[in-house]
């Protein structure tokens, strides 16, 4: 069985839908030589007009792409940090997503938005930390975190074939996961997965989270049996999913590396206690409030959901439910 | 490819203008909620952009769109029909005045964010291009637009890439209330010239002055050049938007007005016709929007129960609002 990094799944995933469909081709800045380590060797292979650099015009290159999908072809843009995606949260939302719906089906806005690296890279400090996936998920945009190399390939190649567009968040804390992947094959939207099972709690953790959930629950197997679902697409989300995990296990947990209020953790809890009557309280392990991501790493890390955190929700969820 | 029958073009002024006037009515009327921003005054320049284009180019507008949609030769009908929020409507109701488009026409839409036009036609006609199309594209804004950075990174992209986008300029002295001089530093022809981009300041009032610029930057665009720029002058002969008639905003001298509106393209454009031809397309331009009217107010309201239709093009729905 071959083993792939978490990275290079992107880039087959990126060369693979280049070499199917000559529809797609990919626009973002340092593209070519490669800068993310993702689109490594692209250029080379597809041409410069197929793997575009382009100057730092985050807005209209987003917009750019809006327009040659409304001509017909599949444009595949990177970020380079995601904190860029604020300068164009303007083009994605009024623009890529509205047109559907505001020209009454006239037209389809296939783009995805690529963010490798998303979230804490550690000593990045303030602008570069953000994981702001939640509010995609928020405006309906389609929403994707995979957590794994073969969900990372599967992901990304239904991304660039959906007909609408898609925002793929690749963490940075996922990116050098290295996995046995025998077959490479595209992932439906939509459709959780339930890397650990277990009959006490259902943990949900998101994206690079999933690691540390599925550690969590193994240094606590003695002790609580833990079943981690990860969602992997946060809009549309797999609710029927995680319903049929929890109205098992009657505990939630949900740790998510977004902010607190009005986070995806809020909106997974929420939509699981409209429908299941849960033996206790659920809980989320989230960054703060308003967090913003300090430099020093301890501080950079003590924002960010972690382990020992995760460790206590649980067992306060078991205490309260018993 | 170029049309410069003066009858039709006059047909195009008259149509815009009369299609306008009636909106207006619709909204004093109720019929039409929300109001419009009238392109009274203006009509010249879709009107004369567009005579210069092809069936296979694309165009992409404003908020003050309408005259832009139908200079394409878009149904005044169906028009109307989405103003007034009808099913039949061009977006089928749910794009309305701001949002017009028409697909069939490369009308690629109205777009209600200002300065958003420039960057999502240079893509468009990057990409048809890129097709095997000989595909040019006009972006249209106003003034005020060219405060918006996007819009700039827009000419840069367009030029960088020589893509053969027609950005067109409609100065007509304010953005809202705000007149040129108070946000504009340097000039409209000086953002361009920046990037490399030629500029010709034309008279936007005269709807063949406009054809004959546009024309000949479409002719240099499609024998291969890049992105050009005309800043057409002209003047807004009514509100910025229909709110304005009810709250009175005093921000233009009466005598600026007055000034002009005696420079009327639809008037101009007239007098270059014998006047039983003038007749002629005056009652035909009645005749059709008596009938777009009709159609419009007859024509069945979208069923609330469909309020997200069109959504997503690939068919995905989400959960719906209620307990
Ligand atoms: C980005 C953006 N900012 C503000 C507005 C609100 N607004 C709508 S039209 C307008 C004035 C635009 O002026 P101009 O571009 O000169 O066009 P005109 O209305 O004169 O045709 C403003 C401020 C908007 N729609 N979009
Ligand atoms: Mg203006």
């Amino acid at each position: 069985m071959p083993r792939l990094s978490y990275r290079r799944a992107l880039t087959r995933a990126l060369a693979d839908e280049l070499a199917r469909d000559d529809a797609v081709f990919l626009l973002g800045e340092d593209i070519q030589v490669g800068a993310s380590m993702v689109t490594t060797g692209l250029a080379r292979r597809f041409g410069a007009d197929r793997v575009r650099d382009t100057p730092l015009s985050e807005q209209a290159f987003t917009s750019f792409a809006t327009g040659a999908a409304l001509a017909g072809l599949r444009p595949v843009i990177e970020f380079q940090i995601p904190s860029l995606l604020f300068l164009v949260f303007e083009q994605i939302v009024n623009h890529a997503h509205k047109f559907p719906l505001m020209t009454g089906g006239q037209c389809a806005v296939p783009v995805t938005y690529l963010v490798p690296d998303s979230g804490s890279r550690t000593g990045w400090a303030g602008q570069h930390s953000d994981h702001p996936y939640s509010l995609f998920a928020h405006v309906g945009v389609v929403t994707v975190v995979p957590a794994t190399p073969a969900d990372a390939y599967g992901l990304l190649v239904t991304a660039i074939r959906h007909d609408d567009p898609v925002v793929v968040f690749a963490p940075a804390a996922a990116m050098d996961v290295r996995d046995d992947v025998d077959d490479l094959v595209p992932v439906p939207l939509g459709r959780g997965r339930i890397h650990r099972f277990g009959d006490d709690v259902t943990v949900v953790a998101v994206g690079h989270l999933v690691h540390d959930a599925l550690a969590v629950a193994e240094e606590l197997a003695d002790q609580v049996s833990v079943e981690v679902f990860d969602p992997r697409t946060l809009y549309p989300f797999d609710i029927d999913g995680l319903t049929e995990s929890v109205a098992r296990t009657g505990r939630l947990v949900v740790l998510d590396d977004g902010n607190r209020s009005c986070g995806i953790a809020a909106e997974i809890i929420a939509s699981v206690v409209e429908r299941v009557r849960l033996l206790a309280p659920p809980r989320r392990v989230t960054r703060p409030d308003g967090a913003v991501l300090p430099f020093a790493p301890a501080l950079d890390r003590a924002v960010q959901p972690g382990r020992d955190q995760l460790a206590t929700a649980i067992h306060l969820t078991m205490k309260d439910g018993s | 490819m170029t049309d410069a029958d003066p009858v039709r073009l006059y047909r195009t002024v008259r149509l815009i203008r009369r299609f306008e006037e009636r909106a207006v009515e619709l909204v004093h009327g109720g019929q039409i909620v929300g109001g419009i921003h009238p392109y009274l005054g203006q009509e010249g320049i879709a009107a004369g952009v567009c005579a210069a284009l092809g069936a296979d180019d694309v165009v992409a507008g404003t908020h003050r769109g309408h005259g832009h949609v139908l200079a394409r030769g878009a149904d005044p009908a169906r028009m109307l029909a989405e103003l007034c929020g009808r099913v039949t409507g061009l977006n089928a109701g749910r794009g309305g005045s701001m949002h017009a488009a028409d697909f069939s026409l490369g009308v690629l839409g109205a777009n209600a964010i200002v300065g958003a036009s420039g960057a999502i036609i240079t893509g468009a006609v990057w990409g048809r291009r890129r097709q095997g199309r000989d595909t040019v594209g006009v972006s249209f804004f106003g003034d005020g637009a060219v405060n918006e950075g996007m819009l700039l990174e827009a000419f840069n992209l367009a030029a960088l890439w020589r893509v053969p986008v027609l950005f067109v300029c409609e100065n007509n002295g304010y953005a809202t209330t705000m007149p040129i001089a108070g946000a504009v530093a340097g000039s409209i022809a000086g953002r361009a010239a920046a990037f490399g981009i030629p500029a010709a300041r034309v008279d936007g009032q005269d709807p063949e002055t406009v054809r004959a610029a546009a024309a000949a930057a479409v002719d240099r665009m499609r024998a291969g050049g890049g992105p050009e720029l005309i800043e057409a002058r002209t003047y807004r002969f009514d509100a910025h938007h229909t709110f304005e008639h009810a709250v009175r905003l005093d921000y233009r001298p009466p005598d600026e007005v007055t000034r002009g509106r005696a420079r009327d393209p639809v008037r101009i454009q007239g007098e270059r016709l014998p006047d039983a031809d003038r007749a002629a397309v005056d009652a035909e331009v009645e005749a059709t929007l008596d009938a777009a009217v009709r159609f419009a107010l007859d024509s069945p309201r979208p069923d609330p129960a469909d309020a997200l239709a069109y959504l997503y093009a690939s068919g995905l729905t989400g959960r719906t609002g209620g307990g």
